[in-house]
């Protein structure tokens, strides 16, 4: 895979990781049907940390973190974000979703709004926060995603790259405490991916709580505190990126990674 | 290519070409005849026949349409003006267009319908003009039904007045229970208390009301309700209540919560798969059966029920086609921004389910319009109905394609401009690829 994140300085002195759990998880597992896609799951995210999620595909990463913000439910074990255990009430869910920003790999944004509309929405609606503020609030994200003169436009009149930088700002508009990122890049032609991936980087300095699944093994490198590696519904290995890459333990892993490393 | 040649391929542009004006046997009247009607000799030949045979269509048609029979007081009038000639006999409209348009309503209070018309685009303006007309004007468009309706039938004022009073009732006894108890009980318990206003309080004090203060204008029955007025009221009724419970009932398909889904299931599919000729059946006759002897339950009040149901039904099924056409994505968007379900359905996925269904959701509101004409089938006097009583005059027996031209072209008019409206509407709501 692409390795574009190297020409970057990556300032890692201020991604600092705090005691404090954001987001706990224990024993979970999750079938549909009869298939056993996550299998007796357990991970501990501080917050501050920044975790890459790597795997083949069908190794249920997108499932793992889709049931961190509910949009899969899980059957058994617990899941503890932010304090607040994900159970059937929808007021909890609500309210953890409201804290967890996430970006897909097709961005899904709405397409009947503009950029703007589409990062004061949920602002408003869900956090009932004045209009002006809102916009205020919208500008200064997507000033920081570095798109605020297409503020007006819909989604449809905007390259990928772009499209995923405004998912990015829309998020951040609910001043979320963590952000979720399933395969952020991987819909993009590479000169995007580089943007897309310059604004996760901004984010991780200034502190964000943030689980990535990703097959850029540069930002890995860079970015991530630690980097789990997922099989068949299992976690298999987890470590620093250094240790990770250089030093791999399992059969499972060494094998991945020289498919996706082309060693 | 070949490699030898290699020096000889360099080409580096110094001058840029300035646009050019295209040839004129391309652009203009003449370009576009030359590329759509005369390019080589089949489309030539095809060109040429197809304008023979129009010229022969309308060598047949236009002087029977232009005969000069608008005067004739009766079909024997009629031809002895044509005098063995073809031609229509346009007498019968000149007499009896009033009576298509309004049917036995009384004639010094034509002004009642066609003021409710007039109101009803006023009323409708700010839902189809958003863009040109100041949203202030909604506050109308909610009070539109009860004008109409006092208007039509007249009658005391306070029948519309205490009709109007239940919403309002319903409304504050929601907003109150609401911050007491959830949403769902505070739903029914306004409904509850409308249903009480509306069954109770109303029969007990509108006879005192009127007789106190008796505000009110002459009152019209039923009965004398026809023509393309009968059509309209019944056809507007059953377009604008059907797309909201249209609505329901699609998401109500889609909902997790079984028993929903089989109410609605079976709701649907039970009246798409029953003619609508019989259920204005059951609502002339049938219902009657089941009432309270001695309600009065208008005829009209019935019949629009039953054509709004059955026109909800199939407004579900298209509004399903349009949120079947959605990506899951969407949903998921609006879900991990912490919208609710009724957030979500109303901000992100009906704007674009509606948007999608537009075609068909216009294709059904016409449909309807048009199905107003089966009413003649239990004796209410429909423009259709209506063209037999004509017929059944003396003067004009035997008069058929007049009186159908005229009524066809009434209804084409109404469904052409909703079909040009939808395509507006579609142009508008464009915004960029995907
Ligand atoms: N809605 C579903 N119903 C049934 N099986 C599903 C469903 N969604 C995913 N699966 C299965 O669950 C497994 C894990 O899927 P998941 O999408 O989490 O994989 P992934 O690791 O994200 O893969 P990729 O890298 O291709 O995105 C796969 O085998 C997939 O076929
Ligand atoms: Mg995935």
């Amino acid at each position: 895979m692409s390795d574009l994140a190297v020409d970057r300085e990556v300032d890692r002195s201020q991604m600092k990781v705090s005691d404090e759990v954001a987001i706990d998880i224990v024993n979970m597992n999750k079938w549909y049907g009869s298939f056993h896609v996550l299998r007796d799951i357990n991970l501990t995210v501080n917050r501050g940390e920044r975790i890459v999620i790597a795997g083949p595909s069908g190794s249920g990463k997108s499932t793992m973190i889709r049931c961190i913000n509910r949009l899969e439910e899980h059957q058994s074990g617990k899941i503890v974000v932010d304090g607040t255990e994900l159970t059937s009430d929808l007021k909890n869910i609500d309210k953890v979703r409201s804290e967890v920003g996430m970006c897909f790999q097709h961005f899904n944004l709405f397409p009947h709004l503009t950029i703007l509309e589409n990062c004061t929405l949920a602002p408003i609606w869900v956090r009932k926060v004045p209009r002006k503020e809102a916009v205020d609030t919208a500008m200064y994200f997507l000033e920081k995603v570095k798109i605020p003169e297409q503020a007006n436009k819909y989604p449809g009149q905007l390259s990928g790259g772009q499209q995923q930088r405004v998912a990015i700002a829309r998020s951040l508009c609910m001043r979320p405490r963590i952000m979720l990122f399933d395969e952020p890049t991987s819909a993009l032609d590479p000169e995007m991916i580089k943007e897309v991936l310059d604004t996760m980087i901004e984010l991780a300095q200034e502190g964000m709580t943030m689980l990535c699944v990703t097959h850029e093994m540069g930002f890995a490198r860079q970015v991530a505190n630690r980097v789990i590696f997922m099989d068949q519904g299992q976690i298999v290995e987890q470590n620093e990126p250094e240790e990770f890459f250089n030093n791999p333990r399992s059969e499972r892993t060494k094998l991945f990674l020289s498919q996706i490393l082309g060693h | 290519m070949s490699n030898t040649h290699a020096d000889t391929v360099l080409f580096v542009r110094d001058t840029m070409l300035p646009q050019q004006e295209p040839p004129a046997s391309t652009v203009g009247a003449l370009g576009w005849a030359k590329a759509n009607l005369f390019s080589g000799w089949f489309n030539t030949t095809l060109t040429i026949l197809s304008a023979l045979f129009i010229l022969y269509l309308l060598s047949g048609l236009v002087p029977w349409f232009a005969s000069p029979t608008w005067y004739a007081a009766s079909l024997t009038e009629c031809r002895e003006i044509l005098a063995g000639h073809e031609g229509a006999c346009w007498g019968v409209i000149r007499e009896r267009w009033l009576q298509l348009m309004f049917g036995f309503y009384p004639s010094e209070l034509y002004w009642r319908p066609v003021l409710a018309l007039v109101l009803l685009f006023v009323a409708v303006a700010p839902v189809l003009f958003a863009d040109y007309v100041p949203s202030k004007l909604l506050g109308f468009t909610a009070l539109y039904p009860f004008i109409a309706v006092w208007l039509l039938w007249g009658g005391t004022i306070w029948a519309p007045v205490m009709a109007l009073l239940g919403f309002v009732v319903a409304f504050f006894v929601f907003r109150y229970a609401s911050k007491q108890i959830s949403p769902a009980l505070a739903l029914i318990a306004g409904v509850i208390a409308a249903l009480l206003w509306w069954m109770v309080i109303t029969p007990a004090i509108t006879p005192d009301l009127s007789r106190l203060l008796p505000i009110g204008i002459e009152a019209v029955q039923s009965r004398q309700f026809g023509g393309f007025m009968l059509s309209i009221t019944i056809g507007v009724t059953a377009i604008m209540c059907s797309l909201p419970i249209g609505i329901l009932l699609a998401l109500g398909r889609q909902s997790d919560l079984v028993l929903v889904k089989a109410i609605c299931v079976g709701f649907i599919e039970f009246i798409r798969g029953v003619p609508l000729i019989t259920l204005l059946f059951v609502a002339s006759t049938l219902l009657n059966i089941f009432m309270p002897p001695g309600t009065n339950f208008d005829i009209i009040l019935r019949v629009m029920i039953m054509v709004t149901l059955f026109a909800s039904a199939y407004m579900a099924e298209v509004i399903r086609g349009g949120l079947a056409a959605l990506p899951k994505g969407q949903y998921e968007g609006a879900d991990s921004l912490g919208l609710d379900y009724w957030q979500s359905q109303r901000l992100i996925i009906m704007p674009q389910a509606l948007k999608i269904s537009i075609p068909g959701i216009v294709s059904t509101f016409i449909g309807v319009f048009k199905d107003t004409t089966l009413v003649s089938i239990i004796s209410m006097f429909d423009p259709l109905g209506l063209s037999n009583a004509i017929r059944a005059d003396t003067a004009w027996n035997g008069v058929y394609w007049e009186l159908f031209i005229f009524i066809g072209a009434v209804f084409f008019i109404f469904c052409f401009s909703m079909s040009r409206y939808s395509m507006y509407l579609e142009r508008k709501l464009q915004t960029g690829h995907r």
